[in-house]
């Protein structure tokens, strides 16, 4: 009987590393290949093991001037750096009132964001052509920026989180005489710092593989992020032969921030992604 | 505090009109407070909706504003072009129609099997390295659409990563991204079969039966591929929270009565799971009708229009064709079923939530 066990614990463990293999070894495939050569990369594509290493050429390529990667890099860093900011600022704020400021209203328009909440953002593509064409933002960084401060789901994990601190803080503070800013700012706030850094992780992670957005804002390839200008890369503008391991590195390099990112603050994605869940 | 209790009763005579004052303050506050947010939501969500509703019902040719009186009205047409009219809008979108529902047909229980499977062994109580793989599993789902895109690309090529590991079973993989046959085609001429007249001849919607009936293309079983590996690690992230709620007692009590591992799952465990399963479903449901990005990057719906999807249409109408009414029209039919879906999702959860504290609130009142 034990022994059938082990069998099983065996097979099982098997499994699950087989598993992990499949879930990981793209990466590995990414990794590898964006050190090959393009015909070693077509004759050997399983290989973990570039052949001739040939040492970061591709890499090189990438900075040397035959693609924009470094102005994509920069339009990206832009654009998380504002979003994930405004997001902070707004989310916080909206989430503060809504949950303690009674005001009126205020029951409605949580209702118009939870409603909202449920609006499927790839049906707005067109949509959002329509607004940023007619208040004259088009093809502008704006454009890229604004419309990701719409986050109805920060708002309401912000909420969430201030309900679920004990009033009596307030009290005390407001006994000392502080007004609704100076309770949000230097009572609140501070008290809000693990939803705060959920928050700040789930927008990075959003506005740096945000494609959908900058696909309908802007056509101005010195506007492109990473996203976009991979997606050019793709779609032929390179020109000779279908160069794998430049579109690969140029990818890997894409993924590495959110990577890192996400090795640092597991946790924080795993409750963003339950909180959103609750809704 | 004893001398805040103390100080209170001095403040009474003035203490009527204060809270009239600090309630103002309140309000003004939170009215500042949530406008931002609010704007913003507006803007970027509401007005565009209404904007793209005005322009579904317009000739508008991407030319100029289409908020002047020069535009030609259209009433429903757009709409009635998607379902009555046999034209190339109907046939995309209704191709488009029958490759989401393969889509999600295949998506949804792969996506969820898959997700329940590695969750019950990554719950396992004596696994080794249990972080490690729950961080491998979980990994593509917060990986960036185009990157990871761009590697399945590359790993469905002719002579790539996937045909390499197929011919290892002695398989010879196809051109992935150029084969436009349908699954069900192809078992139908593998067995002898040949497309029966009835099936070519008639059809709905300005498809062939023959056509509804395709399957899912080759190129299509690639994209679905990939989505199921991207996704099934945030579902397996749900089923593991409410793995972890299930109270120990139960099973405790189980293994008291002597049940074995399969009776375990399958008595104990899978209906404790019910209401995730439940969750998991609807939200892959939801989510799959909404495919994008991926159809972008590895086949713009191509070959054969047979990885055309609502989203992807609506899209190629609007900034490829500079058909924006058409485009509008299909996002909305688009938005519906979507909204419908998600109404009756939360509906049924309100319902069932609704039941469970009854019954929770009964059991209290009994202990």
């Amino acid at each position: 009987m034990r022994s059938r066990r082990r069998v099983g614990a065996l097979i099982g463990g098997g499994l699950l590393l087989v598993g992990a293999l499949i879930f990981l070894y793209p990466f590995v495939i990414q990794i590898a290949s964006s050190f090959k050569s393009e015909s070693d990369a077509a004759a050997d594509p399983l290989s973990p093991i570039p052949h001739p290493a040939t040492v970061a050429n591709s890499f090189a390529k990438l900075f040397n001037g035959s693609t924009d990667f470094p102005l994509w890099t920069f339009n990206s860093l832009v654009v998380t750096l504002f979003v994930t900011g405004g997001r902070v600022l707004l989310d916080s704020l909206a989430g503060y009132a809504l949950a303690r400021l009674r005001f009126p209203g205020r029951k409605l328009l949580f209702a118009g964001v939870i409603a909202v909440m449920a609006v499927p953002p790839v049906v707005l593509l067109i949509p959002k052509f329509l607004v940023l064409n007619q208040i004259g933002i088009y093809d502008t960084y704006s454009a890229m920026v604004l419309p990701l401060l719409a986050d109805a789901a920060g708002i309401f994990i912000m909420k969430q989180f201030f309900e679920s601190i004990p009033v009596s803080v307030e009290e005390a503070a407001r006994i000392d005489g502080a007004g609704p800013f100076r309770m949000y700012w230097s009572v609140v706030l501070p008290m809000a710092k693990p939803a705060l850094i959920t928050l700040t992780i789930l927008s990075f992670q959003g506005s740096w593989n945000e494609f959908t957005n900058v696909l309908v804002a802007v056509q101005n390839p010195n506007l492109y992020t990473l996203p976009r200008g991979l997606a050019d890369l793709v779609s032929g503008s390179l020109g000779a032969g279908t160069q794998y391991p430049l579109k690969l590195s140029a990818a890997l390099l894409a993924t590495i921030p959110v990577a890192v990112v996400f090795v640092l603050f597991q946790r924080h994605f795993v409750r963003g992604g339950n909180e959103g869940v609750d809704k | 505090m004893v001398a805040q209790t103390l100080a209170k009763p001095a403040a009474v005579p003035t203490g009527t009109r204060r809270p009239g004052r600090r309630h103002r303050r309140e309000s003004a506050a939170g009215l500042l407070f949530v406008s931002p947010a609010i704007l913003m939501l507006m803007l970027f969500m509401l007005v565009p909706i209404l904007m793209a509703f005005w322009v579904s019902l317009t000739r508008w040719t991407g030319q100029g504003s289409p908020f002047t009186s020069g535009v030609p009205f259209a009433g429903g047409t757009n709409y009635a072009d998607l379902f009555a009219r046999n034209g190339l809008e109907r046939q995309d979108f209704m191709t488009s129609v029958r490759n989401i529902l393969y889509y999600v047909l295949l998506v949804v229980p792969l996506q969820t099997a898959l997700a329940l499977g590695m969750a019950l062994v990554v719950n396992r109580r004596r696994l080794k390295g249990k972080s490690f793989f729950r961080t491998a599993f979980y990994f593509p789902s917060v990986t960036s659409s185009v990157a990871i895109s761009i590697v399945f690309l590359f790993m469905f090529t002719g002579g790539g990563a996937i045909n390499a590991v197929l011919s290892v079973f002695g398989i010879r993989g196809p051109a992935w991204f150029s084969d436009a046959d349908g699954i069900v085609h192809l078992i139908v001429s593998r067995l002898g079969g040949s497309a029966p007249g009835v099936l070519v001849n008639h059809g709905l919607l300005g498809l062939s039966w023959w056509d509804w009936l395709s399957g899912p293309s080759v190129a299509m079983c690639a994209i679905i591929a990939l989505v199921v590996w991207t996704t099934s690690g945030t579902f397996m992230l749900m089923f593991l929270a409410a793995l972890q709620d299930i109270p120990v007692e139960v099973d405790e009590a189980a293994l008291l009565d002597g049940v074995n591992r399969r009776q375990r799952l399958r008595y104990v465990i899978l209906p404790m799971l019910r209401p995730t399963m439940f969750l998991v479903v609807t939200l892959g449901l939801i989510g799959s009708w909404q495919v994008f990005d991926q159809i972008y990057i590895m086949s713009q719906g191509g070959p054969g229009k047979t990885t055309l999807s609502p989203a992807y249409v609506s899209y190629a109408a609007g900034f490829q064709d500079q058909n924006f009414p058409a485009g509008a029209a299909m996002s909305f039919v688009l938005f519906a079923i979507i909204v419908l879906m998600t109404v009756g999702q939360r509906w049924l959860l309100r319902d069932r939530d609704a039941a469970r504290e009854r019954r929770a609130a009964r059991r209290g009142w009994r202990a």
